[in-house]
């Protein structure tokens, strides 16, 4: 038999019929909503007259534009954006649909809430109409996002066609050092192969880094390969994810024996082949941070802010504009960089252990002066597990605000926004222009260095925590 | 959706590389659940200059704000064009304005699948075509996109673009994919029945008697 990946195995295991041009028909196991585009994708079903074939597999949840303010009303700050709410309340009590509601201990952000519910599995088909659905690849899940109209096709068919995809893998190879994590790794991949690299790929991430990575930062890593233009991100389920996954609300029960015995299955065959392969040794790498308005304008910060001109001679116009946005210059230090505000939260970086990361750098230091810090639990139950964990006092303690679980300041809905012109550093994986408020410059960075950030008033180096000389 | 065969129309030049979904259309112009009503706020960081604030001022030095952008049809940018966000509003927003024809090096994924739903013709070139084809072009110089032949062309210069042909046929008759798919109906409940008993632990808290 012909050696397979991991992706192949996910698609056969899923093919109801192949067509002429290589495309697949794909049965769909669990389909998620939000209010932002899952309103409307439901809307369209009841215009168009369609029937949703199977209603337990939908899951909903409010996230989007969700109010996170400490003892916050059901509703949203975003101007006009209640009718997004009412209308995903409306549509799943009228379909008979889950919805974990603001209210709700299960709410919490998709992306987030998928994994923590056991209703994303190892060697299930997810989709969501939000790009970030790559996320729940790192369960090894074949998940990806899609448009409402799609989503409407996966509600009224439980299927969606695949087109054929190239298939890349990135071997992790190296000792981690104690500073360096998912976050930083992705950040560096996509600077080092660009924004575009992985169009029409599916990545599979592999090699002795992600065996020895926690679930919750291959969700992480997986989370921003939509960055990279990938169609989505894989990782091959071990043990770790199993132990992960059982005992999970919506995780098998009954047929656990079974389930577990296919999930340790579904990893690529020696002598699988990818239509391109790389590697990336992470032993030396430095705490990774964006210094533009793309997620591949990052650099380690042993290396200074690159300037505008290719090594082939001509000017890369994008760089000059994203360094005019963010008021920043080619051979600056992005630690010499003061900040406004530290931002912790999102579907890449809001889970338990990251904020447990966090958490051991803020212990017993003060935000700085004249910055705002906050922090953003990215589910219901996250926040609950936090507090059990004395982690809230922690955060307040330092002087971060405390907030309730949502998508909240991860971007901009006309609701809440840093200000024009304010520098954050974020936890989050879009730094666009105006991503989280009209004039906001963002700096991706994980949550420790936000953390330590918060402390410094400044863009901070991890490996100064780790008594590195930088 | 109605079909489209051939498309010829003023192009507008965005050629930087991965513009995304929040350019396109800023979430907070997202005010309906509603596929309408969102070409007002296509592009409304770049269109205008008091966007922030809900303003409509044109800037003047913003393309389609220009003589030639007002009936801009055919949009050529660069390369991972769409990316971010998954919102179809984007396209919704674009094909409202008019345009029916996106020329690019990349698309980003989920963009491009949702042209394709909605009749906008995603066409991939490669950079040394795009620069051939925007040398080519003077103010207001209509471009040809001929979807049945697979050609883009403007005076004096012809360049055939590749799409898949399934997807071709989509934009050219104006199918509904779900329609399509239906069809295969009895393939996907028998699939489901076998996939019921090969991996029981998917059903054990969905329940599709309902299929």
């Amino acid at each position: 038999m012909t050696a397979q990946t991991l992706y192949d195995k996910l698609l056969q295991s899923h093919c109801v019929r192949r067509y002429d041009d290589g495309s697949t028909l794909v049965l769909i196991d669990r389909i998620m909503l939000h209010e932002r585009t899952g309103a409307l994708a439901l809307a369209n079903v009841a215009a168009d007259k369609r029937k949703i074939i199977e209603p337990s597999a939908v899951f909903c949840t409010i996230d989007h534009i969700a109010d996170t303010r400490p003892g916050r009303p059901l509703q949203t700050r975003m101007p006009g954006g209640e009718v997004f709410i009412h209308a995903m309340r409306k549509q799943t009590k009228d379909l008979g649909l889950t919805l974990f509601d603001i209210d709700d201990p299960q709410q919490g952000i998709v992306h987030v809430i998928a994994p923590e519910l056991g209703i994303a599995l190892p060697g299930t088909t997810v989709v969501c109409p939000d790009s970030h659905t790559c996320t729940l690849g790192g369960l090894g899940a074949l998940a990806w996002g899609i448009g409402s109209t799609d989503c409407e096709h996966a509600l009224a068919t439980k299927t969606l066609r695949i087109k054929p995809l190239k298939q890349l893998r990135i071997n992790l190879c190296g000792t981690t050092p104690p500073w360096l994590t998912a976050k930083d790794i992705i950040l560096h991949l996509i600077a080092q192969y660009s924004a575009s690299r992985a169009v029409g790929h599916v990545i599979e991430f592999c090699g002795p880094v992600i065996d020895s990575m926690d679930i919750e930062q291959r969700l992480t890593l997986c989370n921003m390969g939509v960055e990279m233009g990938a169609f989505t991100a894989l990782i091959a389920a071990d043990q770790k994810t199993a132990d992960y996954v059982i005992g999970r609300t919506y995780a098998p029960k009954q047929h656990l024996p079974l389930a577990k015995t296919h999930w340790l299955s579904l990893s690529s065959d020696d002598g699988a082949t990818f239509d391109s392969e790389m590697t990336l040794d992470v032993s030396d790498l430095a705490p990774a941070v964006t210094w533009g308005t793309s997620p591949e304008h990052t650099i380690g910060l042993d290396s200074a802010i690159p300037g505008a001109l290719h090594d082939d001679g001509n000017t890369d116009t994008t760089r000059q504009a994203a360094q005019h946005y963010m008021d920043v210059n080619p051979g600056q230090r992005l630690t010499d960089l003061e900040i406004d505000t530290a931002y912790i939260g999102s579907c890449t970086n809001a889970r338990l252990s990251d904020l447990r990361r966090a958490a051991a750098i803020l212990k017993n230091n003060k935000v700085a002066a004249g910055v705002k810090a906050i922090c953003v639990p990215g589910s219901t139950q996250v926040k609950a597990r936090a507090e059990a964990e004395g982690l809230d006092k922690i955060f307040t303690n330092a002087g971060f605000e405390w907030n309730e679980s949502g998508c909240a300041m991860c971007f901009y809905a006309g609701g809440d926004s840093f200000g024009d012109r304010s520098r954050v550093i974020s936890s989050t994986n879009r730094n666009f222009e105006g991503r989280q408020g009209p004039g906001s410059r963002t700096h991706l960075a994980s949550p420790e260095t936000v953390a330590l950030s918060a402390i410094r008033g400044k863009i901070a180096d991890l490996r100064q925590h780790y008594g590195r000389d930088v | 959706m109605k079909g489209i065969t051939r498309h010829s129309g003023n192009a507008v030049l965005m050629l930087t590389d991965n513009i995304n979904t929040d350019q396109i259309i800023p979430s907070r112009e997202m005010k309906k659940v509603s596929k309408i009503g969102l070409s007002d706020g296509l592009f409304a960081n770049l269109r205008y200059v008091d966007a922030a604030a809900g303003g409509r001022t044109p800037d003047p030095e913003f393309v389609l704000n220009k003589k030639t952008g007002k009936d801009a049809s055919i949009l050529i940018s660069a390369s991972n064009f769409g990316c971010g966000s998954s919102r179809e509003h984007a396209v919704w927003a674009l094909h409202e304005y008019g345009f029916r024809a996106i020329i690019a090096e990349s698309f980003g994924s989920i963009f491009y699948e949702n042209c394709i739903n909605n009749g906008i013709i995603p066409v991939t070139l490669n950079g040394a075509s795009i620069a051939q084809l925007t040398d080519a072009l003077t103010d207001r110089t209509p471009v040809e996109v001929d979807l049945e032949h697979c050609v883009v062309s403007t005076e004096n210069l012809s360049l055939e673009f590749s799409l898949n042909e399934d997807k071709r046929q989509m934009l050219l008759q104006g199918n509904n994919a779900i329609d399509l798919t239906l069809q295969y109906q009895a393939d996907i409940e028998q699939f489901i029945e076998r996939d019921k008993r090969s991996r029981p632990w998917v059903y054990e808290f969905t329940d599709t008697s309902t299929a």
